[in-house]
């Protein structure tokens, strides 16, 4: 079976380690907050200028003034920090977060991807995406491995205009967790029940694939 | 030195058809209300603006796009704006997106006097286009320059008469950099209170870079995604 939004963000949860600072996407990146494994104490940032989000607040506690970089109201936990834009993004480039986690419309073997904008249809911007992917060393894309026409969203090349070059590491998408090294991309694991053979039909970019793929522990 | 203007309508004197503006705020956060809803009251036009968001169809910059008073936007992400995608699918509004960082960074170089630096951010894609490329430590940047404008107008939750500037939580994003960045910069706040009264360990942005100060009238502070648990 593949794996649904909130499988694809408890695969990735598993990826934190102890005393990391993150940076969750919109979308399917922001559900791995629920998902931080038992005994791992990590902080996320948000680009917006805040730093150790909390959980999203009661009723009572909305404040318009305290919002994520997805514009969501939040809370914040103890020992949060908050901060101007400039110094969010001095964070991000300098190298102080050590892992983002963002969505994609497509990404390429050689570590590509394109999620900003699609040509005379939709344009909305890269946001923060761009300063993300040039800086940080660690990347992991969420995303679904098909488009909606059922076409592969993991590609030899991107077609659509890029956010950043070579920068992508590891793919979680609801078939399959994919390293990308050595200009390809590297089967690591397999959604529970879902065979070699489906997910090598639908990816279009070069797939190394091992022996024995192991089946994803959710 | 006392910076405090009566009202809004006194706070935006000066302001004309054609000027480049840099509004404060994230989405709807921290923006500058007040004094949005008097640019679309002076109904000054062919206005270039400098804000990280356009804002929503009908609030925020939104509504001067409605009037079709922004000639050129200048943003990071612009989603969530039907009126400001159509603008620019037609043509009629000339729209620079740049990556956020840069976009701080460009305005706060702008009110530091440091005229460009290089960026990793956008290399090897159309934001680099016609930029001047380096390698630095074996990995390419680009060249940004920075942003000024003819008046930087944020928004602050606590201000005093001197224009020192204090921010509430997220409300803070851009405008400290853009405060630094406006010849002359104007901040709505929530709170205006005496000289003497704000703390100045914890003063945000000093006074030096705010010229004109003035306590909004009202504060719709609208969400735009209002998520409980």
């Amino acid at each position: 079976m593949a794996l649904d939004k909130t499988g694809i963000a408890k695969r990735i949860a598993q990826e934190l380690q102890n005393g990391w600072y993150v940076n969750l996407g919109i979308g399917i990146p922001t559900l791995v907050a629920n998902y931080i494994p038992e005994g791992i104490d990590v902080e996320f940032q948000s680009e917006n200028g805040v730093l150790g989000m909390g959980q999203f607040p009661l009723e009572e506690e909305v404040d318009a003034d305290l919002i994520n970089a997805g514009k969501q109201t939040i809370t914040v936990k103890e020992g949060a920090s908050f901060f101007d834009s400039a110094m969010s993004f001095a964070m991000i480039r300098g190298q102080h977060v050590q892992l983002t986690v963002l969505g994609a419309m497509e990404v390429s073997q050689n570590g590509d991807i394109a999620n900003w904008k699609i040509p005379g249809k939709m344009v909305k911007g890269m946001g923060g995406a761009m300063d993300l992917v040039a800086s940080a060393e660690n990347i992991i894309v969420a995303m679904m491995h098909s488009n909606k026409a059922g076409e592969s969203k993991i590609l030899k090349e991107c077609t659509l205009p890029l956010t950043g070059v070579g920068c992508v590491k590891k793919v979680v998408t609801e078939l399959a967790v994919m390293e990308i090294k050595d200009g390809a991309f590297h089967l690591i694991e397999r959604a529970p029940g879902v065979s070699v053979e489906e997910i090598i039909s639908k990816t279009e970019g070069k797939l190394i694939v091992p022996e024995h793929v192991p089946e994803m522990k959710i | 030195m006392n910076k405090v203007v009566k009202n809004v309508e006194e706070a935006l004197l000066g302001i004309q058809d054609g000027m480049t503006l840099m509004i404060g705020g994230f989405g709807l956060c921290g923006i500058p209300e007040n004094s949005i809803a008097q640019l679309v009251k002076l109904n000054v036009r062919n206005l270039t603006c400098i804000s990280n968001n356009a804002g929503v169809d009908d609030f925020g910059l939104g509504l001067l796009l409605q009037q079709k008073q922004i000639k050129k936007m200048i943003s990071s992400y612009v989603g969530e704006n039907a009126e400001f995608e159509r603008q620019m699918l037609s043509g009629e509004l000339i729209v620079d997106l740049i990556p956020q960082g840069s976009l701080a960074e460009r305005c706060r170089a702008g009110g530091a006097g440091i005229p460009a630096f290089f960026t990793p951010a956008g290399y090897g894609t159309e934001v680099a286009e016609g930029k001047e490329v380096r390698v630095f430590n074996g990995k390419p940047h680009i060249l940004e320059e920075a942003l000024t404008a003819d008046y930087a107008i944020v928004k602050a939750w606590k201000g005093d008469t001197e224009g020192n500037l204090i921010f509430k939580a997220t409300a803070r994003n851009f405008n400290p950099m853009m405060a630094m960045a406006g010849k002359i910069t104007i901040a709505e706040v929530e709170e205006l209170v005496p000289a003497g009264t704000l703390d100045p360990n914890f003063i945000h942005t000093p006074g030096i870079f705010v010229q004109r100060i003035f306590q909004g009238e009202k504060f719709e502070k609208r969400i735009e995604q209002r998520t409980t648990r």
